[in-house]
């Protein structure tokens, strides 16, 4: 129970950021993208605002070795570079780069209540439900 | 390359950004978990069992624009992309960020502040792709 809330929050929050930094409109995200044309620098101090108090924490928690409510840290292990990766995050970026969105924005400004925000969502759930039809090893990584 | 000053929001970004990290923060230091967006809704399409911490997690992002207007107006979310290109570049983003298990959330914002060296690859691999994408797209095809 403790840790829906604590999850509910921490989304909450995470929303909220989205939309005073600009990341949940596409026409910044875009501005950010066009490095050739009328470059709007903004998306880059998301990252770094982010990074500058996610890093300390991270570490900081990652030391400690459990949550705060005691709960295991649940890591990734894999730190290779293959393939997938790098397919992966390419396709992800060529669609970044047409739309404007990344999948947390797409939910936010699906929360605004726009419909062309939420035909994206709709395309990105089957495009994740499209990945997991044609993964053989889902299986083993739903275990 | 031109600044676009005007749209430049240096402020709005960097306190939206933080509390992005903040809240990245708050679900690994009290849940253990990593916020990332695609591998947050990807668990649930694996129907993996602990649902409950990710749907309130997804719940906590659909509802933030609604305790925004509690205290403000929504800032303007403008979508330029036709519906094609949206259910294009949603079927990229889903299957891709699946592939490359993580997206801007999770490999931006958590894997950097974990200082992971995949993180940093995808991180810039997407970016390089989005930058690409907005290039041909605005100044090759459309220029």
């Amino acid at each position: 129970m403790k840790t829906t809330i604590t999850a509910l929050l921490a989304g909450l929050i995470f929303g909220l950021g989205l939309l005073l930094s600009g990341m949940a409109n596409p026409q910044k995200v875009l501005g950010f993208l066009d490095l050739a044309g009328n470059w709007d620098p903004s998306l880059g101090l998301v990252m770094f605002g982010a990074i500058a108090v996610g890093l300390p924490i991270f570490q900081l928690i990652k030391s400690r070795g459990k949550s705060l409510l005691g709960k295991p840290l649940q890591l990734p292990t894999t730190s290779k570079v293959d393939r997938r990766l790098v397919i992966g995050s390419l396709l992800f970026g060529i669609g970044w780069g047409l739309a404007g969105f990344c999948p947390g924005p797409a939910i936010v400004a699906t929360g605004t209540g726009q419909q062309k925000a939420l035909l994206f969502t709709l395309a990105m759930l089957a495009g994740m439900g499209l990945f997991h039809l044609s993964n053989p090893k889902r299986i083993q990584a739903a275990g | 390359m031109t600044i676009d000053w005007i749209a430049f929001t240096p402020t709005t970004a960097l306190a939206g950004g933080a509390l992005i990290g903040l809240a990245s923060a708050l679900l690994l230091a009290f849940n253990g978990r990593i916020a990332g967006i695609s591998g947050v809704i990807g668990g649930l399409i694996e129907r993996r069992p602990d649902s409950s911490w990710r749907l309130a997690f997804i719940a906590g992002l659909l509802i933030g624009p609604l305790v925004w207007q509690i205290f403000a107006t929504l800032p303007a979310t403008k979508i330029e992309a036709n519906y094609f290109t949206l259910i294009t570049a949603g079927l990229l983003v889903g299957f891709g960020t699946r592939l490359a298990s993580g997206c801007t959330s999770g490999h931006g914002v958590c894997g950097l502040s974990r200082l992971s060296v995949r993180s940093l690859g995808a991180t810039t691999i997407f970016m390089a792709a989005g930058f690409a994408t907005v290039f041909v797209m605005r100044h090759l095809l459309m220029g």
